[in-house]
């Protein structure tokens, strides 16, 4: 992997922040965009825009086969059987709640119950919320270890013939934690319940393949992966893709309509109701392209490198915790920490003057922050063109901070 | 000085680092004349307020709890120390005084002398995403003042 070369292709990281070289470290929230991603933006507007599925001439020609080649991608890059068990959605958030509303909303009813973890991000809690409120449906959580593991073995006596869907992360976006995710695929499986994996922190990281782990639904977005925003991805089995309820209304997802019924569309469209986010769906392509190019395995070490040294790093500084499994091969590329008698925020803040920017806060995983007995975290989180010098100027820009604030108090007013 | 540094020191001024860490005002009171919790989403952080009158109506004494940053807690803790001993229509001029300067609507040298050592935020008006910190506190007061004495309000920051 050239680093140095992979850096040339991400215009951002030129840019300047008051004054200091970016040091980009918030990418579980969102990557960066190499040029190949941005040009496919603007090549498609300028060469080759027009709506799809609904136009005989050229462009709209064009056009959806640039749309459905990046469907083939993906169903690729996933291993998914066909490209018609790829839905293209809002984010990972707007395919959970999908599965939320067409498939649970159909097929539960009152005292099924549902398993998710304590470290799910909240767009795979609040849609499993809502449902519950409306079918008396009951919730259940896997406990996670102080160390910011799954208690498997509490997961063990969750699952039940009860359970009809267990929807979890493969990866903490708070934590970094690396889930087992076959291992709770065949307690599921076991059980007999549905399974859904959000996805969102592994694939971009690391090699994923849908048959090997069985799941029926995964779930991601492809703005956490080089993409643009405004795409995610759903996959699901084909059977189940099927019988379930059609999502939202409108356009293209209909096969035919008379002014009292309509007849779904056929898979993928039958999700897929009124002018898609083409651009960006057709530009999400080449972020996959540009993955595959350097390899997921390879992605996955480099970050496992930065993550490695950032640990020993940050924890030889004063007051500074680190959560989550002290076993690096437990985690990916994510290092949240506090500092003792610091707000995330005044670090975050103080990190941002010196060009670092990290997330502060409760990374919309409250629940996971009330185990942890802290408001929030600092987290930082690397990707394919972060640098070893990076996750040094990180340590020392919280040296510095820590010297700022931790300094002796003036006499008290 | 390195250029960090003087933005550090400019943001975060030596009398907020000064309230922050003395402590100063924080608890809860007993028996309240006024019990006022907000919260901020975007962060989390949360802030419980009680306060007590005393003579002729006037707020005697103001503490507040929760966890927050720098800027919250020491927004807090001068706040509290700029109400007591104010009458509730004062303390509404106040609060509408300081949400205007940390707002950019008034200039810093519009605040009242009551709230000099607010002059200390002014550094965070450069920083939109930490306003809010600043003004929780402010907001939250004010929402318990509407509410009125013996109620217990909430308040919540917009995203
Ligand atoms: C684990 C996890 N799930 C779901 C999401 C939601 O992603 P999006 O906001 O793109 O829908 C995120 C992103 O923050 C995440 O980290």
């Amino acid at each position: 992997m050239d680093i140095k070369k992979i850096r040339e292709d991400f215009p951002i990281l030129n840019r300047k922040i008051r004054g200091k070289t970016l040091v980009y470290l918030d990418n579980a929230a969102t990557t960066q965009k190499p040029r190949q991603v941005i040009e496919a933006l603007v090549d498609f507007y300028q060469n080759h825009n027009a709506n799809i599925h609904r136009g005989v001439h050229t462009l709209s020609d064009e056009a959806t086969s640039m749309v459905e080649e990046s469907r083939i991608k993906t169903a690729a890059f996933i291993n998914a059987p066909k490209p018609e068990t790829v839905i293209f959605t809002r984010n990972a958030t707007e395919a959970i709640n999908l599965v939320a509303h067409s498939w649970a909303r159909k097929f539960l009813k009152a005292g099924d119950e549902i398993v998710l973890t304590e470290m799910e991000h909240h767009s795979n809690l609040v849609p499993w919320q809502m449902l519950a409120a409306e079918k008396q449906v009951v919730l259940r959580h896997i406990p996670m270890t102080p160390e910011g593991t799954l208690d498997l073995e509490a997961g063990r006596k969750l699952i039940t013939a009860k359970t009809k869907l267990v929807s979890f992360t493969a990866a903490s976006n708070a934590l970094g934690t690396l889930i087992p995710v076959e291992k709770i695929i065949s307690l599921a499986k076991v059980a007999g319940a549905k399974t859904l994996v959000d996805a969102s922190q592994w694939a971009p990281h690391r090699a994923l393949d849908v048959v090997k782990w069985d799941c029926d639904f995964l779930a991601f977005s492809a703005h956490k992966m080089l993409g643009p925003t405004g795409v995610g991805v759903l996959y699901g089995k084909e059977a189940l893709l099927e019988d379930m309820d059609p999502f939202l209304g409108g356009g293209d997802m209909i096969s035919r309509v008379q002014l009292d019924r309509f007849t779904p569309n056929v898979l993928p469209f039958k999700f897929e109701a009124g002018t898609p986010n083409i651009a960006d769906e057709a530009a999400f392509g080449q972020a996959l392209d540009y993955l595959s190019a350097i390899g997921l395995d390879a992605i996955a070490a480099h970050e496992a490198a930065l993550t490695k040294k950032a640990i020993e790093t940050l924890s030889a500084l004063p007051g500074v915790t680190i959560y989550g499994p002290k076993d690096i091969s437990q985690r990916g590329g994510v290092v949240s920490f506090n500092v003792d008698g610091l707000h995330p925020h005044d670090v975050g803040t103080a990190l941002d003057l010196e060009g670092v920017a990290v997330r502060a806060g409760h990374h919309c995983c409250q629940p996971l922050m009330n185990k942890l007995k802290t408001p929030g975290t600092a987290r930082a989180s690397f990707y394919i063109y972060n640098t070893f010098e990076e996750v040094e100027a990180l340590g020392k820009a919280l040296d510095k901070a820590i010297a700022f604030f931790m300094k002796k108090p003036a006499a008290v007013r | 000085m390195a250029e960090g540094d003087q933005e550090l020191q400019d943001l975060y001024r030596e009398v907020l680092l000064d309230y922050f860490r003395s402590g100063s005002h924080k608890g809860t009171l007993e028996a309240p004349d006024f019990r006022a919790h907000g919260i901020n989403p975007v962060c989390g952080d949360e802030i419980e307020l009680t306060m007590r009158k005393g003579e002729g109506g006037k707020i005697s004494e103001v503490r507040f709890s929760g966890h927050g940053c720098v800027i919250s807690q020491a927004s807090s803790a001068m706040m509290a120390e700029a109400l007591e001993g104010r009458s509730v229509s004062k303390a509404r001029e106040l609060v509408a005084s300081f949400k205007d300067m940390m707002l950019s609507k008034s200039p810093l040298e519009s605040l009242p002398d009551e709230l000099e050592a607010l002059k200390s935020l002014e550094g965070v008006r450069k920083f939109p995403m930490r306003v809010k910190c600043a003004t929780l506190a402010w907001n939250t007061l004010s929402q318990g003042l509407s509410a009125g004495e013996g109620k217990k309000s909430e308040f919540q920051e917009a995203e």
